[in-house]
C-alpha cells in the first residue's frame, strides 16, 4: 500500500514539475476512470478501426445501458506514452490496448493487469474462437494477460503497378532485383522507397526483415533473451549495412527523415506515384482503401513477401510485424468495470457484425471459419493473401519496439534513426545496443 | 536649459519624498501570501519531488528504487545530453538574436498613432493567437519535400528538404519560433514605447534632434526595462521550446532539433527513465534560474528607480 502511494505520489510530481518546466505544452492528465462507477472506459487508436471499434461499442451501449463502455481514441504514438503513464498512476482505461511482448510483461511485472486465464477457461468459447498461435501472443509465464481484438497484422512489401509498368518492371524477388530497381526508378524521376522516418518504427520493419532473411529468427530470440553481445550478431551487421547501402544508393525518398507514418504521408507517396514501394503493415491497406479508393479498387497495388537475400538462413515464408492488438484488463478498475468489459469481449467482440466491418474495412480479423467471408469480399485478393500469409510463416516475429523492454526499445530506434541518417557505423549500432541489453 | 532642468528636479524630489518612502516599505508584505502558496505547492514541493526522483530508478510503473547517483552519471556521461545542451544554447542565441531586433522595430513602428499602423498591428499580431502545435502543424504540411510549397507551386527553391536535412532544421526551428513569438515581443515594446513622454521628443526635435538620432538618445535608453523583460522571457523562454519542436521535427532528424526539454520528455515518457529525466529537469531549472538572475542583474541593482525624473 505505501509502495502504491509512493508510486503514485511520484507520477504526480513528475507530471507536475515536467509540466511546470514545459509551461507552454499543453497536455492534458490523464482522463480519471470513475465518472460512473459502473461503465468501463476503453482507450483505442486512430485510424483505420476507428469506426470498426466505435460502431462495436456504440451497439454493445445501446443493448447494454446499464453496463456501458466509454471509449477514446488517441493517435498511436501518443497513446503509447499516455497509456503508459495513467496505468503507471493508476489511472488507466479499464480495457488498456496493447500489442503483447515486452510493454505487456512490464505490466505485468507492475501487477497493473488482470489474469485472464481462469476467464478463458470458464469461457471456452471465447478461446475457441482465435487462431491459436495468435492467442499465444498474450501469454506470459504460462498465463493469459492479453486477448487478442482486431486483425493480423504482418508487414507487406506494397507497390505501385501503374508506376512498375512505365518503366517495365516486375516485383523484386531477391534483395539483388531490388537494389538493381533503384537507379531505375532513380532515372525515371520516382522515388524507389517512401518511408515514415520520422515515426521510427517503420524504419525498423526493414532491419526486423533483413535480420530475419539473413540470419533466421534465431538472432533476434537471442536479443529478446538479453544474451550478452546478441546485437553483435554478423545478422545484424549485414543487415544494417544493407540498409546503408541501399540509403547511399538513393533508395529512399527525399526527405523521408521529415515524414510522419501517423498523417499516413507514407502511404499518400505510394498511391500518388512519387514512391514506387513501401514497407509497411498490412494496416495502411485499411488508410489506402479510404483515402485512395480508386487507386486501391482498380487493381494499381500490388503486394510481394519481402525479399529473399542470398544465402540467408531464414525462410522466406518468415513474417514479421504484429500478430494483432489486444485487450488487457486494467487490475485497477472496480469489479464492476471489469466485469462490464470482460462480458463486452465475450458477448460483444467478433460477433457477426464486428467480424463484418473488420473485413469490409479491409482488415483480416484474428478469428477462426472467416476464409469464406474474406472470398465473398471486394478486397479478397488482399485478405487471403494476408491471411495466407499470417497462417502459414513458420515463424510470426513481432515487431522488436514491442517485443523488447520499453528503455531498450527507445534505444534501438533511436539508435536505427541514426544509421537511416548515416551518422553511426553498424558497429557502432551493436555496441550501443549491446550497452542497453538487460535494460 | 540645464539649470532650468536641475531646478525641476530638485523640486519634484523634494515633492516626492513622502510617497517614495511608503513605496520602499513596500505594501503589506500578506498580499504575497496566496501567490506563494500556490508556488510552493506547484512549484516548490514538485521541484524537491523531482530533485528526489534524480536519485532513484523508475520506469513509471514498477517501484521507485533509491539508486545513489546512478541516474546523473548516466545523464552526465550520455553524448546526448551535450548536444541537447549545444542544440538548446544555439536555439536560444538564434531566436534572440532573430528576435530582438524585428521586435523591436516593429514594436516602435507599430506604437505611433496612425490608422494604417494600427491595422498593421492587429495583422502581426494574429500569429500569436494560434497554438503551438497548430503552427507545427501547419509549417510540417507547407515545408514538406513531396506535398508542400514548394512542390505544390512549383518553386524549386522552396522544395528543400526543409525538415529532414540536419544543417538546415535549427534555423527552420528558429524561423518558426520566430514567427510565432515575435509579435508577442512586438507588443511588450509597443508598450514600451507608448509610455515614453512625447514631451521627450519634442524637446529633441526642438534641439535638433534628427529620427535616428531621437531613437538611439531617447527611445532605445527609455526602453531599458522593457528590453531586459522581453530578452528574458525569450531567453528563459527558450528553455521551454516543446510544444512547437515536438510536433514539428520530434527532436529529429537523429539528434539535431533535441532541445534539451525535449530530451527530458522523451527520456522520461518514450524510454520510460523517469531517474534520468528528473536529473534533467534539474538541470533544466539550474539553467533556467541562472539565465533569469543574470539577466536581471544586467538592469543594474537600481531597478526600481525612475527613468522619467525631470520628464
Amino acid at each position: 500500500m505505501n509502495n502504491l502511494k509512493l508510486r503514485t505520489a511520484g507520477m504526480a510530481v513528475s507530471a507536475a514539475v515536467l509540466s511546470i518546466s514545459l509551461a507552454a505544452c499543453g497536455s492534458s492528465g490523464p482522463a480519471g476512470t470513475g465518472a460512473s462507477a459502473g461503465s468501463a472506459t476503453m482507450w483505442g487508436l486512430t485510424g483505420g478501426d476507428q469506426p470498426v471499434f466505435q460502431a462495436s461499442v456504440d451497439s454493445w451501449n445501446k443493448s447494454h445501458p446499464d453496463s456501458s463502455i466509454k471509449l477514446d481514441f488517441f493517435a498511436n504514438d501518443a497513446y503509447k506514452t499516455k497509456v503508459r503513464t495513467a496505468v503507471g498512476a493508476g489511472q488507466g482505461p479499464t480495457l488498456v490496448y496493447g500489442w503483447g511482448g515486452g510493454v505487456l510483461k512490464s505490466y505485468v511485472d507492475a501487477g497493473q493487469v488482470d489474469d485472464l486465464t481462469g476467464f478463458l477457461k470458464e469461457n471456452p468459447d471465447v478461446q475457441s474462437r482465435y487462431l491459436p498461435s495468435i492467442l499465444e501472443s498474450g501469454v506470459i509465464d504460462g498465463k493469459t494477460y492479453a486477448l487478442p481484438n482486431n486483425k493480423v497484422q504482418p508487414v507487406v512489401l506494397y507497390y505501385n503497378k501503374e508506376v512498375f509498368d512505365k518503366i517495365g518492371a516486375e516485383a523484386p524477388k531477391t534483395w539483388d532485383d531490388l537494389m538493381a530497381l533503384v537507379p531505375k526508378f532513380k532515372a525515371a524521376g520516382v522515388a524507389p522507397f517512401s518511408l515514415g522516418g520520422q515515426s521510427k518504427w517503420p524504419d525498423l520493419m526493414w532491419l526486423e526483415y533483413l535480420v530475419d532473411r539473413i540470419g533466421g529468427p534465431e538472432v533476434f530470440a537471442k536479443i529478446a533473451a538479453n544474451k550478452p553481445d546478441a546485437w553483435s550478431d554478423p545478422a545484424v551487421i549485414e543487415a544494417l549495412t544493407k540498409i546503408q547501402e541501399l540509403v547511399d544508393a538513393g533508395g529512399f525518398i527525399n526527405g523521408f527523415s521529415s515524414i510522419a507514418a501517423d498523417s499516413n504521408a507514407d502511404q499518400a507517396l505510394l498511391y500518388t506515384g512519387k514512391a514506387a514501394m513501401i514497407l509497411q503493415g498490412s494496416w495502411i491497406y485499411q488508410g489506402m482503401k479510404k483515402d485512395a479508393a480508386d487507386f486501391v479498387k482498380s487493381g494499381k497495388l500490388g503486394y510481394t513477401p519481402f525479399p529473399t537475400i542470398d544465402g540467408g538462413k531464414g525462410n522466406p515464408a518468415n513474417v514479421v510485424g504484429n500478430p494483432s492488438n489486444f485487450w488487457s484488463v486494467s487490475s485497477k478498475a472496480t469489479e464492476e468495470q471489469k466485469k462490464t468489459a470482460l462480458s463486452y469481449v465475450k458477448d460483444g467482440m467478433f460477433n457477426d457484425d464486428n467480424v463484418k466491418a473488420l473485413i469490409d474495412s479491409g482488415a483480416v480479423p484474428v478469428v477462426t471459419g472467416i476464409e469464406d467471408k474474406l472470398a465473398a469480399s471486394p478486397d479478397k485478393d488482399f485478405l487471403t493473401y494476408v491471411y495466407g500469409m499470417a497462417k502459414d510463416a513458420p515463424d510470426f516475429t513481432l515487431s522488436w519496439d514491442q517485443a523488447l523492454s520499453p528503455a531498450q526499445g527507445d534505444a534501438m530506434l533511436a539508435n536505427l534513426d541514426q544509421i537511416f541518417l548515416k551518422k553511426i557505423t553498424p558497429e557502432q549500432f551493436a555496441s550501443a545496443m549491446n550497452a542497453t541489453i538487460g535494460k | 536649459m540645464s539649470t532650468t532642468t536641475a531646478a525641476t528636479r530638485e523640486q519634484t524630489s523634494r515633492r516626492e519624498q513622502p510617497s517614495r518612502r511608503t513605496l520602499e516599505k513596500g505594501p503589506s508584505g500578506w498580499l504575497a501570501v496566496p501567490a506563494l502558496a500556490f508556488f510552493t505547492l506547484f512549484a516548490i514541493l514538485p521541484l524537491l519531488g523531482v530533485l528526489f526522483l534524480s536519485f532513484t530508478r523508475w520506469d513509471g510503473l514498477g517501484e521507485i528504487k533509491l539508486d545513489g547517483l546512478s541516474s546523473w552519471q548516466t545523464v552526465l556521461t550520455d553524448p546526448v545530453t551535450g548536444n541537447a545542451l549545444l542544440v538548446t544554447a544555439k536555439i536560444m542565441f538564434f531566436s534572440f538574436v532573430v528576435q530582438a531586433p524585428i521586435s523591436l522595430l516593429l514594436g516602435v513602428f507599430t506604437a505611433a498613432s496612425q490608422k494604417y499602423r494600427a491595422a498593421l498591428a492587429v495583422l502581426y499580431f494574429v500569429p500569436l493567437l494560434l497554438s503551438s502545435a497548430a503552427v507545427a502543424i501547419a509549417f510540417k504540411a507547407l515545408l514538406d519535400p513531396n506535398f508542400g510549397l514548394g512542390p505544390g507551386l512549383g518553386l524549386p527553391f522552396l522544395a528543400q528538404d526543409w525538415l529532414g536535412n540536419s544543417d538546415l532544421v535549427l534555423f527552420v526551428v528558429v524561423f518558426v519560433i520566430a514567427w510565432q513569438f515575435v509579435p508577442f515581443h512586438t507588443l511588450i515594446y509597443q508598450g514600451g514605447v507608448r509610455q515614453i513622454p512625447t514631451s521627450l521628443y519634442e524637446a529633441a526635435q526642438i534641439d535638433g534632434a534628427g529620427r535616428v538620432q531621437q531613437f538611439f538618445n531617447i527611445t532605445l535608453p527609455q526602453l531599458k526595462y522593457t528590453i531586459i523583460t522581453s530578452s528574458t522571457l525569450m531567453v528563459v523562454g527558450s528553455l521551454a521550446y516543446f510544444d512547437l519542436v515536438f510536433v514539428l521535427t520530434a527532436g529529429g532528424p537523429g539528434y539535431s532539433t533535441r532541445l534539451l526539454p525535449l530530451h527530458m520528455y522523451l527520456t522520461g515518457f518514450k524510454a520510460n527513465d523517469m531517474g534520468a529525466a528528473s536529473a534533467l529537469g534539474v538541470i533544466l531549472v539550474v539553467i533556467g534560474l541562472a539565465l533569469a538572475l543574470f539577466l536581471q542583474r544586467l538592469g543594474g541593482k537600481n531597478r526600481n528607480a525612475s527613468q522619467l525624473e525631470g520628464a
